[in-house]
Parts: C-alpha cells; sequence; structure tokens
C-alpha cells in the first residue's frame, strides 16, 4: 500500500489518499475519475503526423523563438518545478507568462494587491472555525471532500464537527451546497458588490444608511445575516468564481475583503478563495518568487511587466498580439471566450499535457507527458499556500513536463 | 423567446469527465442548459429538448435539463456547466483581464437546430 498520495485534481489537494493497486482509498469521485485510466496521447506529434520527442521539442523552440511575442499559457496542473522553468523560457524569449487564473481568481490577486488579505489555512478551519461561510461556491460538486476534511463537518482541535458549526451559503441559485447549510440566502446575479456593501454598513454601525432591499435581500434579512457573521468566535468567509466572475470582478473581492477587515474589529475572522486546480496557486506563486508577478506578465522589453488587461491572455489574443503560443497542462481551447479561441486556431500551438483535450484538436505540436501526481513527482501549493509534495506511484515511459521544459529551455539558449 | 440571465459554473459531471473532453461522457455533462420550470412552460419545452441562447457575443443550441429535486435555478436565470458551449455566449472583457463567465443576459427559444458535438463547436 501507498500512503499520504496526494489528489492532483482539485485546489483541496487531499494528501491522505492511500493506494492499495488501481483502488484508492479516500477518493471523492471526482478524484477517483483523475485517478481512472484513460485515454492518452500515444506519441508526440507534428501537424497530426507522429514524430519522436527529439523532432517535437525542436519544432517547439524553432516556433517559439521565430515569434515576436509567444504566449506561454496554463500551468495550474503542473508542479512548481516545471512552472519555474517555464517562467525562465517565458523570459528568454521575451514572450508573455500567463496562467489560469486569468480566467478565474485573478480579481482575487488584484484585489490582494490593493488591500492585502486576511488569511490563514484550511487548518484553522477545522480546527476553529465556528461560522462558516460559502459565498458565491458550489464545494459539494467544486471541491467535494472540503465540507467533510475541512470546513462544514470536520472534526478539530477547538471543535466537534457540524454541530459546533452554523454554515451560511450565498449564492444566486439552489446548489446541492445550500443543503449543508444552516441559512441559505438567494441572491441576485451580479449583487454582490452591493450586499457586501450594505452588509459592512450594518456591521460599521449604519444600519440606517441600507436600503430595503439589496441584491434580492430584505434589510431585515441583511442584518439578520451580518448578525449571524458577528457572533462567530473564529469565522471563515470562503468565496468562488460567483464572485471573480461576475459584474464588478476584483472590486466584488476588495468589498469581501473589507468585510473581513470590518469583521476583525469585533471578533477574528479569515478569509479563502477558493481555488480551482491542484496547483493554480503555484502558476501564480513561482513566478511571483522568480520575477515579481502572479499572471499577465509581459517580457518584451526585457523585463518582467504586469498589466491585467493587457497582458491576459485572453485580451491579448483577441488583440492578436501573440503569434504563436505553447500551452502547458491547460485547455484554453474548451474554457477561453469564444473569440479568443478564435485566434488560437489562426496561430501555431504548442501543447503540452497528458491527455487529449480540445486544444490537442488544433494544436501544431503535441508533445505528451507524464501526469502529475501519478506517474511525475514534485511540489505544488494547496488553495491556502501550505505547499505539498505530490508522488509517483506508477512507472510509465511517457517523459515529465520537467525533462520536457529543461529540453525546451536548453534548445531555446542554446 | 424569454430574457434571461445567464450563469456558468462546475459540475460534479463536468469534473468528472474534465480529462476525457472528446469522449461523449464530456459532451452530455456541458452542452445542456437548466431553468426555472415556469421558465421551461414559456418556451413550451420538456426535458431533452433543444433551446437557443442568444446575445451579441454568439448562439449556442443545448439541450434543456429538468434540474434534479428542488435545485431549478430563479426564473429567468440559465445554469450552463462551464466549457466550449457556455463559452460562445458568455465572457464579456471589462478590462480586468477576466471575462464575466457568470450574470450575462441572453435570449432562450424553443427550437429544432442540432446540438453540435463538442469538435463542432470548437471547429466552427
Ligand atoms: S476533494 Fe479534490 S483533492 Fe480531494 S479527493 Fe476530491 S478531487 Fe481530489
Amino acid at each position: 500500500m501507498i500512503k499520504d498520495v496526494v489528489c492532483t485534481f482539485c485546489g483541496n489537494a487531499c494528501d491522505d489518499i492511500e493506494f492499495e493497486g488501481d483502488y484508492g482509498r479516500n477518493l471523492c469521485p471526482v478524484g477517483e475519475a483523475k485517478f481512472a485510466r484513460k485515454e492518452r496521447i500515444k506519441t508526440p506529434m507534428i501537424n497530426g503526423k507522429e514524430v519522436s520527442y527529439d523532432e517535437a521539442i525542436e519544432k517547439a523552440a524553432e516556433i517559439l523563438k521565430s515569434s515576436k511575442r509567444p504566449l506561454l499559457y496554463g500551468w495550474s496542473s503542473t508542479v512548481n518545478e516545471a512552472i519555474r522553468l517555464g517562467v525562465i523560457i517565458a523570459e528568454k524569449l521575451g514572450g508573455i507568462y500567463d496562467q489560469c487564473s486569468s480566467v478565474c481568481h485573478a480579481p482575487t490577486t488584484l484585489a490582494m494587491i490593493e488591500q492585502g488579505i486576511v488569511g490563514g489555512t484550511l487548518g484553522q478551519a477545522k480546527n476553529r472555525a465556528d461560522v462558516v461561510v460559502f459565498w458565491g461556491c458550489n464545494p459539494v460538486e467544486a471541491h467535494p471532500r472540503h465540507p467533510t476534511r475541512y470546513s462544514v463537518m470536520a472534526r478539530g482541535f477547538l471543535t466537534r464537527g457540524r454541530s459546533d458549526r452554523r454554515v451560511i451559503v450565498v449564492d444566486v441559485r439552489k446548489t446541492p451546497t445550500a443543503y449543508l447549510a444552516t441559512d441559505f440566502y438567494m441572491i441576485k446575479p451580479n449583487s454582490d458588490f452591493a450586499i457586501f456593501t450594505a452588509l459592512r454598513s450594518i456591521v460599521n454601525g449604519h444600519e440606517e444608511a441600507v436600503p430595503d432591499r439589496v441584491g434580492g435581500l430584505k434589510k431585515e434579512e441583511l442584518i439578520e445575516l451580518a448578525k449571524t457573521l458577528e457572533s462567530a468566535k473564529y469565522g471563515l468567509v470562503f468565496f468562488g468564481l460567483g464572485v471573480t466572475h461576475t459584474r464588478g470582478h476584483e472590486r466584488n473581492v476588495e468589498a469581501v475583503i473589507k468585510l473581513v477587515q470590518d469583521l476583525n474589529k469585533k471578533t477574528r475572522y479569515i478569509l479563502q478563495p477558493m481555488r480551482g486546480h491542484f496547483n493554480v496557486v503555484g502558476s501564480g506563486e513561482v513566478p511571483a518568487w522568480e520575477v515579481g508577478f502572479e499572471y499577465a506578465i509581459d517580457f518584451s522589453r526585457g523585463y518582467a511587466r504586469f498589466s491585467p488587461g493587457e497582458f491576459t491572455a485572453v485580451e491579448a489574443l483577441i488583440r492578436g498580439d501573440c503569434d504563436a503560443a505553447m500551452i502547458v497542462a491547460s485547455d484554453p481551447v474548451a474554457h477561453f471566450p469564444k473569440k479568443a479561441v478564435e485566434r488560437l486556431k489562426k496561430i501555431p500551438v504548442i501543447q503540452i499535457d497528458p491527455h487529449p483535450n480540445l486544444t490537442t484538436k488544433i494544436a501544431d505540436v503535441v508533445i505528451p507527458t507524464a501526469i502529475v501526481g501519478i506517474e511525475a513527482e514534485g511540489t505544488i501549493y494547496r488553495m491556502d499556500g501550505v505547499p505539498l509534495r505530490v508522488k509517483k506511484i506508477k512507472d510509465t515511459n511517457y517523459p515529465t513536463d520537467v525533462e520536457i521544459m529543461e529540453k525546451l529551455l536548453e534548445k531555446i539558449v542554446r | 423567446m424569454i430574457e434571461v440571465v445567464v450563469i456558468t459554473g462546475r459540475t460534479t459531471d463536468q469534473g468528472m469527465t474534465i480529462d476525457e473532453k472528446l469522449s461523449e461522457a464530456y459532451m452530455k455533462a456541458v452542452s445542456f442548459c437548466e431553468m426555472n420550470e415556469k421558465d421551461m412552460e414559456k418556451l413550451g419545452v420538456k426535458d431533452g429538448d433543444r433551446v437557443l441562447i442568444k446575445n451579441e457575443l454568439g448562439e449556442v443550441v443545448l439541450y434543456v435539463k429538468k434540474p434534479e429535486m428542488d435545485l431549478q435555478p430563479p426564473e429567468g436565470i440559465v445554469f450552463i456547466p462551464m466549457g466550449p458551449y457556455a463559452n460562445r455566449i458568455v465572457g464579456i472583457l471589462n478590462g480586468s483581464g477576466t471575462p464575466q463567465y457568470k450574470g450575462v443576459k441572453a435570449t432562450v427559444e424553443k427550437t429544432d437546430r442540432a446540438v453540435l458535438s463538442v469538435e463542432e463547436i470548437i471547429m466552427e
């Protein structure tokens, strides 16, 4: 039996998985699907023709070197060691480094730059939290073991589990997570900023400034919610893409950061974004410690510049700035808006990934690699920034992302 | 035809098929929309019928799925699992770098047009 395996699917990065042959104890259904055998990209390809790894890497280097401003995008499903090399390659090429956050929690990063964040770890949720808020997130489907392992039912040093916790769910529709709630509040889409602001007014003693209805909630409901928030000995607000993907984006996050700051004048509160992929935090942390920024980084002037809305992948593609792209451990063709995908279809694309996906369909050079956490080891950051070492539990003939990045870097600086 | 606000998000089925995007299971997981019973009535559609959702960003044909248990979205809100289908009609750029994937206005009407396969949708 292999113990303490880290599941490399969602941002929970559960590190208590035990493998007995192919069976992984403690995995949730989504984690089970991650570890199940499935179709792989069999060999490297150039324009659909099977080639050797050397030929594919040579071709990839040629495309990148002849490009004026290549986009290097993805990174959330690989290890920090590979990301580090990716950042160096982007710098050497004078290209753009961007990562999956730019279509997810980048507004959270922006808001944190403005406001800071009252942060903690998932251990605080488990051991201390007596009021747990899920705002615009649906862990039951997106982070299935979050409620049992860290937040709702988890037993900790100072909590006996569910009976000790008040669970608040706020969303624009009833999700399965709402079934876990003590109180469920249904709000109107695009009203998060207004509601956070109203709650701040109440918490700060300016109840009279709040109108009768805000974002679909009655004033009495808002007061009740504010009182519940204040009643915590140790509160925790988890928020998801319901806050970052709606109108207001980083302003919404700033508002919830300020709400949590205000609550800290009365009791203890922390705020935690529900990060999606198991190492999407690493895809921001690594460039941050390498060059100072987390995403939307341009190296075309020989030094790092950060400009969201300009160097974020979607905008850079739609404007037609990038004339080639290398996609590592991600699938932008499935997840970018249509116009950005249209640009990707026009320029040479290199894909580095274990599984065939929609980006494979449009890629000129495809380089298959080992699956991180199953066939390749390395370091990742859990959603709360705790670094974990993911294991290799199976042998493979596929090279790792790190090996491919090393060879590519060698060819680029040669 | 009715006017709605579209929201997108992850689902368990989308998560379970994410590494198999060229499979039928993935298509099944991302090519539908959920709406309130009253909206289904207004459109004259039932579970398994098709609707055309349109706005200035584009259009997409999706299956209608009756939500499980009491999980139907409120009237006027349509939920689509994140993925290539939803991305035809969401992703407004507001300048912050992160597209608006939720809370996007659109119209919905009943249609006889076919739901495209995942490959057709990206190659179209
Ligand atoms: S909750 Fe996330 S990390 Fe944990 S087993 Fe499920 S998919 Fe894996």
